[in-house]
């Protein structure tokens, strides 16, 4: 086994027992819970009334331009972590490289900015 | 080593598995779930071969943000099983086409070396395998120089991208915004009138 791996041992001991854990949790209580299962009981509660509607209802699509948005930063910051790791390395041409891609994007963040996107109302 | 080879069979089984449930449930939120499993379980694939950076992005990015946007779309869409099984038959033979061109494709991708070894070398910038060097210095090290204009391109595919966003799906609402400038250059004048009303009296 190499050191590398060696270091991420304890992440799947981890997982592991996170997996152990969780199984025991909802098995035993599977198995010992009671169940005595009655249409009241099994409905949606929502204090004390019928539900007025599905819960599954259609969500905005706001939330999908905010999520996009923050994929196209996180990738950026993504594209971040070898630079800053290899810095002393790759000299100023991969200094220079670094900072165009970040004006290009830059320039977008000031287009969404200026057109109001982050703005939720 | 035996770790290891335990590690690799169960994550390639729970990836394989999870891929197969993401085709095969039917409820699209849960398809969307098995898939976040498989990023995890293809993070696990990647760091047993060494590529820390690319298991980390695979779970920062994907399965952070893709898989999040994921959700949203299938939430956002209005989903009724019976309609979306209505089309099945008539999709069928692009769906069949598309699988087997992609089915061909990945054979090449497998076999490609053995029909002309040449092929091997036009992998560009393999692996240096150096030891004191991790993986994330390695990918740095070529990244921003050697590939400084593909680099350069996925800048400009990410600012199409946050534009194409931004142009299909803001819808322009009146935003108010709060202009502390104005508030503090206010004069008591500018808004309040003082009257002396007597009383029984008008204004």
């Amino acid at each position: 086994m190499t050191d590398l791996l060696r270091e991420y041992l304890p992440i799947l001991i981890f997982l592991g027992l996170a997996t152990a854990m969780a199984c025991v949790m909802i098995g035993a209580s599977w198995l010992v819970g009671p169940k005595n299962p009655d249409p009241e009981k099994l409905s949606a509660y929502e204090c004390g009334f019928d539900a007025f509607e599905d819960a599954r209802g259609r969500f905005d699509v706001r939330f999908y331009l905010v999520s996009i948005l923050f994929i196209i930063f996180d990738l950026e910051v993504a594209f971040l972590f070898p630079w800053a790791v290899s810095l002393s390395e790759i000299g100023q041409f991969g200094f220079w490289s670094m900072v165009v891609f970040l004006s290009v994007l830059t320039v977008g963040f000031v287009y969404e900015w200026r057109k109001g996107a982050l703005e939720w109302e | 080593m035996i770790l290891q080879t335990l590690a690799f069979y169960l994550f390639a089984a729970v990836l394989l598995a999870s891929a197969v449930m993401v085709i095969a449930s039917r409820n699209p939120v849960h398809s969307v779930l098995f898939l976040i499993l498989a990023f995890f379980n293809a993070a696990g694939l990647f760091v047993l071969i060494g590529a820390e950076f690319l298991a980390m992005i695979l779970v920062v990015v994907y399965v952070g943000a893709v898989a999040v946007l994921f959700l949203f779309v299938v939430m956002m869409l209005d989903i009724n099983l019976t309609e979306l099984r209505q089309g099945f038959l008539q999709y069928l033979p692009v769906g069949a086409l598309i699988g087997l061109v992609l089915a061909i494709e990945l054979i090449f991708v497998v076999t490609g070396w053995q029909l002309s070894p040449e092929l091997a070398g036009m992998a560009q910038a393999p692996a240096s395998g150096l030891v004191e060097h991790s993986n994330t210095a390695q990918l740095g090290e070529i990244l921003y120089t050697r590939y400084a204009f593909l680099f350069q391109g996925a800048g400009v595919i990410l600012l199409i991208a946050m534009m194409g966003a931004i142009v299909l799906t803001l819808r322009h609402r009146d935003i108010k915004r709060q202009k502390i400038s104005r508030q503090v250059a206010q004069k008591p004048g500018d808004t309040i009138e003082i009257r002396k009303i007597r009383p029984g009296e008008g204004v």
